[in-house]
């Protein structure tokens, strides 16, 4: 596989002396400085030392240093911006995702805020005033198609709310109705949309639409009649998202378009709670008037109890907890499920113990990433110390069949795997074919974690060898010599004296196969089954499966973190700047 | 290497003992494909043990002894298992007729030092032996798939006629089904095109920036570092993912410019590696004596600087073009249908076990790894052959 650049990376470590050669250039440069301030303060003696262009030699030195630092700075600059917007930019963004939540907010707006007062901790459900705040934001999220997508967000935190907000948005618009329909039986002023622009539109407006055709481009942005919104404030908001809408989302001619049944429960609820409808002197203050005179009398809605028809639920004091609880814009909430805890109104509390399932997934992928880099350091030690032994021709020579396996796609090795470990597998084959293994009772070696971890053995091998092979070249074989003559036993010897300083490779080695171990995606689906997968398969699964990009994203940015913890400590020992200069 | 030590010929109770016990282990594994294991360990023994001494005491020739043992053993392989029990059978004789007379002539301790003991010696062959058993499981996999992609049946395992070596078993079928699948040649076409373009914009990159850090003075050196290798070590899912969500933003997710981008942002630290560690050789006085010389900094980069550090320019090339020809995650997330690359064709094909074509792909890929890794290897040691000219 590709990673195999890291070979030069290995060498690094036995030639860190290389970075010498960097460090050299400026003590040269300071020394070649100094002799020649040396010769200039011979020559003038008294005074600051100047260049030879006049100006003082230290400010002369310092801009000729500002200018290398630049010029480093312009070569570097165009890759470090393109790794930044098409590598560092979708990381911070899916962190941003971690804990983004303003879709709930966003789409019950009145609603959210007017949950803000109510005691969630109670025993009631909240007021009527909630369900008409309800009605109002579901009203506008239905005409958007926007209530679905917010059900499966609360679906998450709640399972069943996902077909609570599906069944409602289809009903909700029933519900204003009971309202359309008696202001229309009333006058048939009230039916179409002409009319009620006819007021609620300025006059600006009215002229530049009469006679507007779709061909004539884009259409007059609406424009509210100066006045209305004092004396209907709550239908001239609906009426503001209304003509927006239609202007915007649908690209409808609005003129034409006949409002929404929610703009009749607005007007009735305008007409008959305070208003200045007296001192209007706009149009259709005639029709205004005679409904104001009306509306006291209407049939009304109780939006509660019309709730409480389409579904029951909706009297159920956990939908509106979780809904409160999940109504800030930002949410830990992601992260608490991605650590099986969850959110509730008295705090953070554990999941029941049946839904736990992130934290024996995180133990699974830490205890199966020490087992592939413990087995990979006790084949890859045996194989480093024969390459660090052997004369450099056979050592060359074996350096390849490391290498091979290293340079092969990671899907061949990954293939080749899957068809060796197979029931009808070459393995299971061959040992029923021994004999060692009766025919019905072939090894289960796949799908399971002992197929993840011998793959994913043999795929990091070589990431444990070299590294190891590149220390074990530089210990001195007249030291374990030594250690024998003085009389220790082979294995004193060893284990005293060349183990130790082997350990920077194994230290090497074993970060750097851990960190690729439990990023791993690609071989755990294929060979790991059910019971071999890592997070990043649990990972990849809500991106694009389950479509829960927030936790996915949480479960991402923890191992991210704990990634880049690795990557901090290998930056430590090994040193990324040794890395370039091996 | 030379013989370290005098040697002798040793006691039969030395050599047919330990011939006896080998003839017992692999024994064990006749024996239980015959059915019965106690009969294979103590007949292994006993023919091998009688074997050695007849070869080394009654004709002890040494050429004839080892042609008529493996002789005798290859006939025995082919009447208890056929074609496949005679090539088996012709190892073991080889084998065999091998050991005893290393083991007989004393040339076991030749190239080991004289003062080990004789436990010393059976570990520094067994270590041995479990080295080499390492680098088989190394190398098998690769080994198992080259084979198989011939099978003239849709098994991922061999077949009794493979087996038999029948020339029926065997065809070409898989390669044909490569060559003519629309499925798989647009696959091909699509990796062909990503990868090229994603390494040009990663090389380009990357040598600019390269060679910008490794001027004496840079600032924030480590950091900038740290964040240009970071494609190398962050988990590709993570990477997939933000990509994928930015990319949807920004309406790059599923265009083959998303892909090529996000390719080329992961083939970058291996540039950064290759091309920083070529320059670490680099005298710098070159450039400035061709400065001297009135070149331009634009000639002298094309001119002095290039020519040198050429090979590591290739060399981190060829690691950026296989990144973005092996890479499967992010295409998957990143791309859609008509990006479809090879990897991602074998993907698919492994999960849902489609053809065994995916092992005629995986045999062509072998090939080309290989040729890339001779490849790498060649401008490596030209690097170095460069670098050791230049005065350092």
């Amino acid at each position: 596989m590709a990673l195999s650049a890291l070979y030069p990376f290995f060498t690094s470590l036995s030639e860190q002396t290389c970075g010498d050669t960097m460090t050299d250039a400026p003590t040269s440069q300071t020394a070649a400085s100094s002799a020649a301030e040396a010769r200039i303060s011979d020559a003038a003696h008294t005074g600051p030392m100047l260049a030879a262009d006049g100006t003082p030699l230290k400010k002369s030195l310092n801009r000729a240093l500002r200018l290398q630092k630049m010029r480093a700075l312009a070569l570097i600059a165009p890759l470090l911006i393109f790794v930044l917007v098409t590598f560092i930019a979708p990381i911070a963004d899916m962190l941003f995702r971690s804990v983004e939540n303003e879709i709930v907010s966003e789409t019950l707006p009145k609603t959210t805020s007017m949950l803000a007062e109510w005691d969630a901790q109670g025993t009631d459900i909240p007021d009527e005033a909630v369900f008409e705040a309800l009605y109002d934001d579901m009203f506008f999220a239905q005409e958007a198609k926007l209530h679905t997508r917010l059900g499966s967000r609360l679906n998450y935190e709640l399972t069943g709310v996902s077909s609570l907000f599906r069944k409602s948005g289809r009903r909700v618009e029933d519900m204003g109705e009971v309202f359309q329909d008696q202001f229309e039986d009333l006058d048939d002023f009230w039916k179409t949309g002409e009319n009620w622009n006819s007021f609620m539109a300025s006059d600006d407006w009215l002229a530049q639409m009469d006679g507007w055709k779709k061909a004539d481009g884009a259409q007059p942005r609406f424009e509210m009649r100066d006045g209305i919104a004092q004396t209907l404030p709550a239908t001239a908001a609906a009426y503001a998202r209304f003509a927006d809408f239609i202007q915007y989302e649908d690209g409808d001619n609005l003129y034409k378009e006949d409002p929404w049944a929610i703009m009749y429960s607005a007007l009735h609820k305008d007409l008959t709670g305070e208003n200045d409808l007296a001192s209007y002197t706009g149009p259709a203050t005639e029709q205004l008037t005679a409904a104001a005179a009306e509306a006291a009398g209407f049939e009304t809605v109780n939006y509660t109890e019309a709730f409480k028809d389409i579904d029951d639920d909706w009297h159920n004091l956990e939908v509106w907890q979780t809904i409160k609880v999940y109504s800030p814009t930002l949410t830990n909430g992601y992260f608490l499920n991605a650590i099986d805890m969850q959110k509730s109104v008295d705090g953070v509390e554990m999941r029941p113990e049946n839904q736990q399932i992130y934290g024996i997934l995180f133990w699974r992928t830490m205890v199966m990433s020490i087992a592939i880099t413990a087995s990979c350091i006790i084949l890859g030690y045996p194989v480093a110390w024969i390459l660090a032994n052997l004369p450099t021709r056979q050592a060359n020579l074996l350096l390849i069949l490391v290498l091979l396996p290293f340079w092969t796609s990671l899907l061949v090795r990954t293939s080749a795997w899957k068809v060796m470990l197979q029931q009808q597998g070459v393995i299971n084959d061959t040992l029923v074919w021994l004999g060692l293994v009766a025919t019905d009772d072939r090894l289960a070696l796949i799908n399971n974690q002992t197929g993840t971890i011998i793959a994913m053995t043999h795929i990091l091998l070589p990431f444990m060898i070299l590294p190891l092979y590149s220390v074990m070249q530089t210990i001195q074989p007249s030291y374990l010599r030594a250690a024998k003559s003085l009389g220790a036993t082979n294995w004193t010897a060893f284990w005293r004296v060349y183990f130790p300083q082997s350990i920077p490779g194994i230290g090497a080695g074993s970060i750097l196969v851990f960190i690729l171990a439990i990023g791993y995606y690609i071989t755990p689906e294929i060979v790991g089954g059910t019971s071999g997968t890592f997070i990043s398969n649990r990972i990849a699964y809500h991106i694009s499966s389950s479509l829960n990009w927030g936790l996915g994203a949480a479960l991402g940015a923890i191992l991210l973190a704990a990634v880049l913890l690795l990557y901090y400590a290998y930056d430590k020992i090994v040193g990324i700047d040794n890395v370039k200069l091996g | 290497m030379v013989a370290l030590t005098p040697i002798s010929r040793t006691e039969p109770s030395f050599y047919v003992s330990v011939t006896a016990a080998f003839g017992a282990f692999f024994g064990i594994f006749i024996g239980t494909g015959q059915g019965s294991l106690i009969a294979g360990v103590l007949g292994g023994a006993i023919l091998m043990a009688v074997l050695a001494l007849v070869l080394t005491k009654v004709i002890k020739n040494e050429t004839v002894s080892r042609w008529a043992i493996t002789v005798l053993i290859a006939l025995g392989g082919l009447a208890l298992a056929g074609i496949p029990g005679l090539l088996i059978g012709i190892f073991f004789g080889w084998f065999f007729g091998f050991l005893i007379f290393w083991l007989y002539e004393g040339r076991y301790r030749a190239k080991i030092p004289p003062y080990l003991t004789p436990m010393q010696v059976l570990w520094h062959f067994a270590f041995r032996t479990i080295c080499g058993a390492i680098f088989v499981f190394l190398i098998t996999p690769i080994l198992v798939v080259m084979p198989l992609s011939f099978n003239a049946q849709d098994f991922f395992t061999f077949t009794p006629e493979m087996l038999r070596f029948d020339p029926a078993g065997y065809s070409l079928k898989h390669y044909e089904d490569f060559f003519t699948n629309d499925a798989w040649q647009d696959a091909m076409k699509n990796s062909l095109q990503i990868a090229p373009v994603a390494t040009l914009l990663s090389v380009a990159f990357g040598t600019l920036a390269a060679i910008g850090l490794s001027q004496p003075h840079v600032p924030f050196r480590r950091a900038i570092m740290a964040v240009l290798i970071s494609p190398m070590i962050v988990p590709l899912i993570i990477s997939a993912a933000g990509m994928y969500f930015f990319y949807s933003r920004v309406g790059l997710q599923g265009t083959y410019i998303g892909v090529v981008l996000a390719h080329a942002a992961l083939g970058i630290p291996f540039v950064i590696i290759t091309v920083t560690a070529t320059l670490v050789g680099f005298d710098n006085s070159l450039t400035r004596a061709a400065a001297n010389m009135g070149a331009n900094p634009v000639t002298t980069f094309f001119r002095v600087q290039m020519p040198l550090i050429l090979p590591g320019v290739i060399s981190g090339g060829l690691f950026a073009f296989i990144t973005s020809f092996d890479e499967v995650v992010v295409v998957l997330f990143v791309g859609s249908a008509g990006q479809k690359t090879l990897p991602w064709q074998m993907f698919i094909g492994l999960r849902e076990q489609i053809s065994p074509t995916i092992l005629a792909v995986a045999t062509i890929l072998v090939i080309i790894s290989i040729c890339l890794l001779t490849v790498v290897e060649l401008l490596r040691r030209r690097s170095e052959r460069l670098r050791g000219m230049s005065p350092a």
